[in-house]
């Protein structure tokens, strides 16, 4: 409010991470996006009983789709840094997950996104995060 | 009818993934005509979309429910046009290749919806 002027420049000064390679990477973030929310809205309304730790996971692998899609149509250094958390907290995500599906099976009635680290998406969920994470540090200077 | 068009749909989508990725790997952006193939394939999943519909209306059951299919539709109908919109504001090569990743994803979602059909 009381300077206009410097929060425009700001603004304009804000790192673009939509651009070359960014792009490529934000349209596979929604569409992750929105594949897991959908299935995880599904799943959850109409059949949360019957693979309840699978389906919660596919929940908060949809949060956090959808949480680095937004933060990298944003743009800026804190959006930047907030993606460069969360990409990390995605890898670690499904390399956990995806190991815990391989050793024991029998606790996942159902699949979840990141199941067998994200083998139903063509490793996508794998792949994703790290391609965003080297990104990401590149565009630190952009 | 609706096997004969998932056919269709995912080999015009794969066509245009493979145009566009030379668009790309020639580094250019995407042109007058790749949106004009964009449009075809986009008709295409729109009239799968209404077959698909049709279908249902009719009162045959897809094996994974009507839901799953449905929205499975609609999500092909929309994965070309949005990374066309995108590729609009990206005048160089990574237009291209976010236009040939969406059309990849759309024949993987052929492949579902084939799938969630029972074919």
């Amino acid at each position: 409010m009381s300077e206009p002027v410097a929060e425009e420049e700001r603004n304009r000064a804000r790192t673009r991470l939509v651009k070359g390679p960014g792009l490529l990477l934000v349209w596979l973030y929604g569409v992750m996006s929105v594949g897991a929310v959908s299935r995880s809205v599904y799943q959850i309304a109409t059949e949360y009983g019957r693979a309840p730790l699978a389906y919660t996971l596919s929940a908060v692998a949809a949060v956090v789709y959808a949480f680095i899609t937004y933060t990298l149509v944003r743009g800026g250094e804190t959006a930047r840094r907030a993606a460069l958390v969360c990409c990390a907290a995605e890898l670690a995500g499904v390399l956990v997950v995806g190991t815990w599906t391989v050793i024991e099976p029998s606790a996942f009635p159902d699949a979840t996104v990141w199941s067998a680290f994200g083998r139903g998406y063509l490793f996508i969920p794998v792949l994703l995060p790290v391609t965003g994470l080297l990104w990401l540090r590149k565009a630190r200077r952009g | 009818m609706l096997d004969a068009l998932t056919v269709t749909v995912s080999v015009a989508a794969l066509a245009l993934a493979a145009w566009c990725g030379y668009a790309a790997y020639r580094d250019q952006p995407t042109k007058d005509w790749h949106f004009i193939g964009m449009a075809v394939v986009s008709l295409l999943a729109l009239v799968q979309l209404v077959v698909g519909i049709v279908q249902l209306a009719r009162g045959e059951k897809p094996d994974q429910g009507a839901v799953i299919f449905v929205s499975y539709l609609v999500g092909a109908l929309a994965a070309v046009p949005a990374a066309g919109f995108l590729s609009l504001a990206e005048r160089t090569r990574w237009g291209s290749v976010t236009v040939a990743a969406g059309a990849v994803v759309l024949a993987v979602l052929e492949v579902r919806l084939h799938d969630i059909w029972g074919g």
